[in-house]
């Protein structure tokens, strides 16, 4: 007990769970910025493989690293404009294009990965981005590690909850962002682009969620390995039922995530001898199941969620 | 650095010298094998980039036509083996882990074809050969390195999945860190990943978190956390010592240059059967070596670790196999 006491006070057990939650943060504000337009999203997955290819791929070919972050946020867009015109304008399942856009970003990546490389034994590494260490901030006691010692990528993920949050509750494009995924009908007749508003919210949303990926290529790790995402992407896609699409809820949810993570990788190494380590791998996705099956049961789903809506049609 | 054991080389060299030989009675008219590879992985991942080296070693020298495909699904691995077979490959290698008993079908539907995969169970007659990455010597080899330096006395250690080609490599290096360390205490983890650096990353952080200042690196991830700390770490498979200068203080490599010359000599010269291929892993075969930075080990410990290497080549040592998985010492 006390062991694991001492786990939870200690700096760099929170340094860890906000660096494992990074990615989630992205991946689920993009996640929730989608869904809350009234499309789902299933090619998360794909689009963070993509995310982290070519973020990791554009700074090994010298576009610096806020250059490489520009590039992945354009091809999350690029996949998220796939998904969009397949889910909106032509008003597919959003189910069935949301998996083929993650079979066809993780190919597509791994495609042009393959392409650039032909004959590598290990994958070049770049110069990932550093821990900020920001003067007096980084100081502050407990709070200034686990804060302001994290890369500028997490901080980027912190300031973007606060920026969806911001446009989806203060300003009038995110009224009618949610007025679109609750009643299209509506923003119709005051004469908005149902199709428009649509589509570029999943673009935002899949441009964060490919900054997600970039993340583990340009800040976690220095290189870029073929199933390196390894389903994160499907988390989100829980936490945001788990936020009741709300941005505060979903960082709170990728940093209970983070938690869990970062507290059975300790745990392991504690009681490893006397309790299999699979029972510590699989805890963070059975904790996430009991979150949700309490935090569902008041989920407030955007009402018009999967259904597609034509011009036109009443 | 320099990759010490003059005699392992000299080993390796006059088996690759035997096998060219035989190779050039048995090939009627230089005829090249074609050998095809298939890898459920890219080809960087360290275990398969050992085999795809030895064979690409190959089809430079001219012995055999190589062709592959990687990142081949299990579940779509036995469709990839049979389109080869069916192509007239002349010899299959792989690694069948995760199929082991579809594969053994398959090959047992292609006698002419030989199949030569890693794999945990044994060989099929007459075609179905078996290898592996028995490299547990090296490892008790690089144990003794991490035993000898640790100051904490604690050594982490994050492997991959807990399965015997994993576990007996990192309790082979236990033994080995006991050997000069009767005190040594080791912090075990497994992330069920073969890729995911990130993931790796985070154990070994709290591994040293906890104060280990050896990390045994099974993984991509875990030299690059010794690094952000400043601690050491202990390579497996391949020598990523370039990638982390002043870091990698030994490495157990793997060689498959023994195992993929023996197996090709034995299809040239028609003579190809079921047989269990490990043994051309071990040290005595050339299949494995220790290489060690020099900078970062003292010469007395060098010294130790030298003679060990000595006996175990020439029978007077052997490291004992244990496939358990190994646990956290507490």
């Amino acid at each position: 007990m006390i062991d694991i006491l001492h786990i939870l006070i200690s700096e760099s057990f929170w340094i860890a769970s906000l660096r494992i939650a990074t990615p989630l943060i992205f991946g689920v504000l993009g996640a929730l910025l989608c869904e809350k337009s009234g499309v789902l999203n299933l090619g998360i997955e794909g689009i963070f493989v993509a995310g982290a290819m070519a973020g990791w791929i554009a700074v090994w070919l010298g576009a610096g690293l806020w250059g490489g972050v520009l590039v992945a946020a354009g091809a999350g867009a690029f996949f998220g404009l796939i998904h969009a015109i397949l889910t909106v304008p032509l008003g597919l399942s959003q189910h069935v294009s949301g998996l083929g856009v993650t079979m066809f970003a993780t190919s597509v990546s791994y495609f042009i990965y393959r392409t650039a490389l032909p004959d590598t034994t290990s994958p070049p590494r770049i110069e990932p981005f550093q821990a900020l260490d920001i003067p007096i901030l980084s100081d502050l006691p407990f709070i200034g590690p686990v804060l302001f010692q994290q890369t500028a990528m997490t901080m980027l993920a912190l300031i973007m909850v606060g920026v969806v949050w911001y446009v989806l509750d203060r300003t009038a494009l995110g009224v009618a962002i949610k007025a679109v995924g609750d009643n299209p009908d509506s923003v119709d007749a005051q004469g908005l682009s149902v199709y428009g508003l649509r589509i570029g919210t999943i673009m935002a949303g899949s441009a964060l969620m490919a900054l997600g990926g970039a993340f583990l290529t340009m800040s976690a790790f220095s290189s870029f390995f073929f199933g390196m995402v390894n389903g994160r992407g499907w988390i989100c896609i829980a936490l945001v039922i788990f936020a009741s699409w709300r941005p505060g809820k979903a960082l709170l949810g990728a940093l209970l995530f983070g938690a869990f993570d970062a507290f059975q990788v300790r745990l392991q190494t504690e009681v490893g001898a006397f309790v299999p380590g699979q029972v510590f791998l699989m805890a963070p996705y059975i904790l996430s199941i009991f979150a949700l099956v309490i935090a569902a049961r008041r989920a407030d789903y955007p009402r018009a969620l999967l259904t597609p809506w034509f011009k036109g049609q009443r | 650095m320099k990759l010490f054991g003059a005699i392992t080389r000299r080993v390796a060299m006059a088996a690759m010298l035997a096998v060219g030989l035989v190779a050039a009675t048995g090939a009627s008219a230089g005829e090249k094998i074609k050998v095809a590879g298939i890898y459920t992985l890219p080809v960087e991942q360290q275990w398969i980039g050992r085999i795809h080296k030895a064979l690409n070693a190959a089809n430079e020298r001219g012995d055999i036509e190589y062709v592959y495909s990687e990142n081949v699904a299990n579940t779509d691995y036995e469709r990839v083996m049979r389109e080869y077979a069916e192509q007239g490959v002349q010899l299959i290698v792989g690694e069948v882990f995760g199929l082991e008993r579809a594969a053994r079908k398959v090959a047992a539907d292609y006698p002419e074809t030989a199949f030569l995969m890693g794999s945990s169970f044994e060989p099929q007659a007459p075609n179905f050969s078996v290898f592996d990455n028995w490299i547990h010597e090296p490892s008790y080899l690089s144990g003794m390195v991490a035993g000898a330096a640790t100051e904490s006395n604690m050594i982490g250690m994050v492997g991959g999945y807990a399965i015997p080609e994993v576990n007996r490599l990192m309790n082979a290096f236990m033994a080995g860190a006991h050997e000069v360390n009767p005190d040594v205490k080791f912090l075990v983890s497994f992330i069920d990943s073969w890729y995911d650096p990130p993931k790796a990353k985070e154990s070994a952080f709290a591994m040293m978190d906890k104060g280990a200042d050896i990390m045994y690196a099974e993984r991509f991830g875990v030299s690059d956390a010794a690094v952000e700390r400043g601690a050491k770490a202990i390579g497996n498979v391949i020598d990523t010592s370039g990638d982390y200068p002043g870091t990698i203080m030994a490495s157990a490599l793997w060689h498959m240059e023994a195992t993929i010359d023996h197996a090709i000599g034995q299809v040239a010269g028609g003579t190809y059967s079921a047989e269990d291929y490990g043994q051309y892993s071990y040290m005595a075969y050339g299949g494995g070596s220790l290489v060690v930075d020099e900078a970062l080990v003292p010469a007395d410990v060098l010294a130790k670790v030298k003679e060990r290497e000595a006996e175990i080549l020439d029978g007077s040592f052997t490291v004992k196999v244990n496939d358990e998985p190994p646990v956290s010492s507490n």
